[in-house]
């Protein structure tokens, strides 16, 4: 089983069992995965990049090497970030990236987006972008950060090659597992993670409007419980090869692209 | 990493084991999981966000799911189409009679809780007695209007539940951008709780920003805390649990607009003890629902 979607170190305003990356790796692994891509939490919000990755890929290798796979942050609005995911891929060996671009502050229409995407394509880095952390109604009143609108990945899609695009935390709500993603959720590069899919039968919706090889298992752990993907997945009544599908071929038919 | 499938096979059953779901999967509609770890009630369900012209058709996919996941049985109440904030007589009475028509469809897998509107007190006191104390019901809620639960109007209703021995589900949120006008919070429902000590309420969502929620009821022991209809979010059963007691802590899932699977897991994934998920998952909805369940002869 591979999680496409779990997260290091702590959650800024809350502590949750497997902060730690020695308890996740523990729990992870009597929950029966063999392999988590691993963000950092940290990369929501502090701006030495390189500094939250170095610790990413360290902590990745000490405790799980082979198992968590360390995607690294980028913030394409700091000073230089070309050099950051230069060294996620060069330096850390890094299969992939993770962009928060709500708590980073841009949307999917900026310039700046469109390059790093193109540059980290061109790298054959896996893109992972984080719709969104949490609920918006949830968030600290403080911190108010609104979700990811995807819909400008329709116009950029088309003119990146070899792109690897996973769509993390998509459908925060019910119904609105798609998000105004119709026009993109037939794009043969871009995937779907689970983690925030909801509602009764959501992800046989999600499979039916998106493809049964581009929806990957991803938990949002420790955030989340876990069987919470787990259990969306097993209560699907999907056929015993799609659910094979979901919980690790896509994921690594994705790696070896 | 090289795997191959019984591997991965492997791998899953033990996901589910640590899951505490069975790992092969029945579909068929009604065929409950007997040999589940825990018999699992779900205190806030509704037809609405599901496929389906009616209610029976409705109550069919539920249960389908239900099956899926060894939920045993539903208590459903109002919700089919759009929210209606202000709901006239008429409608309640509508909403009411499509919950009592998926329930008598399966009456071994749902009981029926009533919906009224504190808008209308004398219709909704005669809905009371037509669903309850007259017909198939066992509870009250969830209300949901736009009128704040620490309202006088109330107290007619819960002087009501308090004569029939019903629990009361009531909607509450505590949302980041500020509540919809009308909407209750905890903090209301407490209000509405020391007015009342001989009732027993159920605090909807737990305010969904269930950190506050649980801190606004923790010195109101009338008042459980429902942690459906929000994200999985990891320790809202720990912190409950720890600062209620799992007597205090009920689940529901708030379908169709959520999984089933996204608010079990809640307390599957929750690291606390098998008895305290017992609990939980059913254990403390059948020990209020006693009283009235004992009285009309049903089963808890």
């Amino acid at each position: 089983m591979i999680d496409t979607n779990v997260n290091l170190f702590r959650w800024p305003f809350r502590r949750v069992v497997g902060d730690d990356p020695e308890g996740l790796v523990s729990r992870l692994e009597k929950r029966g995965v063999t392999q988590a891509w691993a963000g950092s939490f940290e990369g929501l919000l502090c701006r030495d990049v390189e500094g939250v990755n170095a610790r990413l890929a360290v902590a990745c290798r000490e405790h799980g090497a082979n198992f968590l796979i360390p995607f690294g942050c980028i913030n394409p609005k700091l000073p230089d970030w070309e050099e950051d995911l230069r060294r996620c891929h060069e330096n850390h060996h890094m299969v992939g990236i993770r962009l928060y671009p709500n708590y980073h502050g841009y949307g999917l229409a900026d310039p700046a987006f469109a390059r790093l995407l193109a540059m980290a394509a061109s790298r054959k880095l896996i893109v992972q972008i984080a719709l969104s952390m949490e609920d918006p109604r949830t968030q600290f009143p403080l911190m108010l950060v609104p979700p990811v609108d995807p819909t400008p990945l329709s116009d950029l899609i088309p003119h990146i090659q070899n792109l690897r695009l996973i769509l993390l935390n998509a459908g925060y709500r019910g119904e609105d597992s798609t998000l105004g993603l119709r026009e993109i959720d037939k794009a043969d590069s871009v995937y779907f993670d689970i983690a925030m899919n909801e509602g009764v039968g959501g992800l046989a919706r999600l499979i039916a409007e998106t493809s049964s090889a581009r929806v990957v298992f991803g938990s949002h752990y420790p955030f989340f419980y876990y069987e919470s993907a787990l259990l969306k997945v097993r209560s699907a009544g999907l056929p015993r090869e799609q659910e094979l599908a979901v919980f690790e071929g896509n994921a690594r038919a994705l790696l070896a692209k | 990493m090289k795997l191959d499938r019984r591997t991965v096979l492997k791998g899953l059953a033990a996901g589910f084991l640590a899951a505490g779901v069975q790992a092969d999967a029945g579909n068929s509609v009604g065929a409950s999981k007997s040999d589940s770890r825990f018999r699992i009630w779900d205190v806030h369900s509704h037809l609405e966000s599901l496929p389906g012209d009616t209610p029976e058709a409705r109550m069919e996919i539920l249960v389908r799911h239900m099956d899926r996941l060894g939920i045993e049985r539903l208590i459903l109440s109002q919700g089919f189409g759009d929210y209606i904030s202000h709901p006239t007589p008429d409608q309640v009475r509508q909403e009411n009679d499509r919950v009592m028509r998926a329930v008598k469809h399966f009456p071994d897998r749902a009981y029926g809780a009533v919906f009224l509107s504190p808008d209308n007190i004398d219709s909704s006191l005669e809905e009371l007695d037509r669903c309850i104390r007259d017909g198939p019901m066992v509870s009250i809620g969830e209300i949901e209007t736009d009128v704040r639960c620490n309202s006088a109007a109330l107290d007619p209703i819960v002087e009501w539940a308090v004569s029939m021995r019903v629990p009361i589900l009531q909607h509450t949120w505590i949302k980041a951008s500020g509540n919809e006008p009308g909407e209750s919070t905890p903090f209301d429902l407490v209000e509405l709780a020391n007015r009342h000590p001989r009732a027993q309420f159920i605090c909807g969502h737990t305010g969904g920003n269930w950190e506050l929620g649980i801190r606004a009821i923790r010195g109101t022991n009338n008042v459980c805390a429902e942690i459906a209809g929000s994200d999985p979010v990891s320790g809202f059963v720990e912190m409950a649990v720890r600062e209620l007691g799992a007597e205090r802590v009920i689940y529901g899932s708030d379908v169709g607009g959520r999984s089933f699977a996204s608010q079990v897991a809640k307390v599957i994934g929750a690291e606390i003890t098998d008895s305290a998920k017992e609990l939980i998952l059913g254990g403390n909805l059948r020990r209020l629902l006693r009283p009235i369940l004992e009285a009309k002869g049903l089963q808890s």
